[in-house]
């Protein structure tokens, strides 16, 4: 055999675009699961709220299998600079995504409870928020997978809508529970449904300060890029 | 903090070969600077530029500013000996002298002019120990130096760098030629001495500068490109060339 050049970072590029696939698909689960758990929801869809449950161990499973990746890399190459930021921040990225995952299956567990109620209201928010939520994710997966800002930054300011539309929610919600105690349990239950959203938005923000991470070295909160708190009433 | 080696505009000519370019930066008190790069970068030749080891190679011409302590090592009238004292150095390959473990250590305090034994036998043990050489050859400190496994040659010779209290100690890829386990034990001993000297490194093994420097300066093609302090070069680097050599896209 003949050598005609050595790449020397051609093996270390080859594991670390492995793993970075591996969380690319963890990341395109959990969208999967989050969406189908507020499907079945709205379309009081019991088998397929039982599938996005059932599916849940696949995506802990992957998650498992990154962060093990993960530390066979740096135990192997002892990574510096880009490559150390990028694959420690994998680490803490696997553990959002999977995140998502866990709150697809809370979401469809509610899915599965509400299966034979009426709704108090259509489902309009709610979905919307999957919505939102589903861009975010598939934004800050792109962002990641082309390192790209501009599109990483996008990301932090739909989170503020996620949070409108959570408070939009709950004040409805408070209303309606208001003019008839009997929908409470109910009510609580779709509450809680918004809170997981909101949160899971919380999870997606996490992912892209991370990316800002990978590619400044600088840890960039989130809230630099949003819009400023209201101002304190009193 | 501290700065106990300072250097200033440091050009170092070997004949028409420029080796070193406008090198400026302090390097501080009981604190280990590693100097990285890849081979030909210079960082060796700065780091004899320190106990003027240059001033053996034909040709070599070092223009600039260097100071430990505040003094000019370069000044007219240097005590060149008196500055290999104050400025120890250990080598790539262990280098103990053809005679016995004492001698090898009280060699540097005999040369200079101490001869009561009881003071010699002294600083040969705290030397030693020092070194944490101590309990493996405190029975056969008689016997030659030669006799000692690599990693010990090597711990002898940080002994002997350290006999004669000096202020920096240069380390020219100490571990170079060592198993791991003996390498260990020389990166443990640099953590333990620097707190009584300053030590200089350079290595090529990166992740050893990353263990055991507080600063690192990278060399390449005579220039200093960055320098830092140790956590921040290996996780975010400031400068593309140095992400380039850490990440090995070269070198």
């Amino acid at each position: 055999m003949i050598v005609d050049s050595l790449n020397t970072r051609a093996h270390l590029e080859e594991k670390l675009n492995e793993i970075k696939r591996k969380l690319l698909k963890l990341g395109k689960m959990a969208n999967e699961a989050l969406t189908k758990s507020v499907w079945a929801l709205k379309d009081h869809d019991i088998q397929l709220a039982r599938a996005v449950i059932g599916n849940d161990d696949q995506i802990d499973f992957l998650r498992y299998e990154i962060e093990n990746d993960c530390l066979t890399f740096i135990a192997r190459f002892q990574p510096f600079g880009e490559d150390l930021r990028t694959v420690s921040s994998i680490m803490y990225m696997a553990g959002d995504i999977e995140r998502l995952g866990d709150y697809g299956s809370s979401i469809s567990k509610t899915a599965i409870e509400l299966a034979n109620e009426e709704f108090i209201k259509p489902l309009i928010d709610i979905p919307r928020m999957q919505e939102l939520l589903n861009e975010m994710l598939e934004k800050a997966l792109s962002a990641f997978d082309q390192k790209d800002l501009s599109l990483a930054k996008s990301v932090f300011t739909m989170d503020d809508l996620i949070d409108d539309l959570e408070e939009q929610i709950l004040r409805e919600l408070v209303l309606m529970m208001m003019e008839k105690p009997s929908r409470i349990e109910q009510a609580s239950r779709l509450f809680l449904v918004a809170r997981s959203l909101e949160r899971a938005g919380d999870h997606i923000t996490n992912l892209s300060e991370r990316i800002f991470y990978i590619s400044t070295g600088e840890m960039t909160p989130a809230s630099k890029f949003r819009r400023p708190l209201p101002p304190e009433k009193g | 903090m501290d700065i106990s080696v300072s250097a200033r505009d440091v050009n170092l000519y070997y004949g028409d070969h420029h080796v070193l370019k406008d090198v400026s930066f302090d390097m501080n008190s009981r604190m280990v600077t590693a100097l990285i790069g890849p081979s030909g970068c210079g960082k060796s030749s700065f780091l004899r530029c320190l106990n003027r080891m240059n001033d053996f190679i034909r040709g070599a011409r070092v223009e600039g500013d260097i100071r430990i302590k505040g003094k000019d090592i370069y000044a007219n009238g240097t005590d060149v000996i008196a500055l290999r004292r104050d400025v120890g150095m250990v080598f790539q390959k262990p280098n103990p002298f053809p005679m016995s473990i004492y001698d090898n250590v009280a060699y540097g305090p005999r040369l200079h002019g101490i001869k009561d034994k009881e003071r010699l036998d002294e600083i040969v043990e705290t030397s030693i120990k020092g070194a944490a050489l101590w309990d493996e050859v405190k029975d056969k400190l008689q016997a030659s130096g030669l006799g000692l496994s690599g990693g010990q040659q090597q711990r002898l010779c940080i002994a002997r760098a350290i006999a004669t209290k000096p202020d920096v100690i240069l380390m020219d890829e100490p571990t170079s030629a060592l198993d791991p386990l003996a390498t260990a034990k020389i990166e443990e001993l640099i953590r333990q001495i620097k707190e009584s000297f300053t030590v200089i490194i350079v290595t090529h093994n990166m992740q050893q500068a990353a263990r055991i420097s507080d600063f690192t300066a990278f060399f390449l093609l005579g220039d200093l490109v960055e320098y830092g302090v140790t956590t921040e070069m290996f996780t975010n680097p400031k400068d593309k060339r140095t992400e380039d050599y850490i990440t090995g896209r070269f070198g």
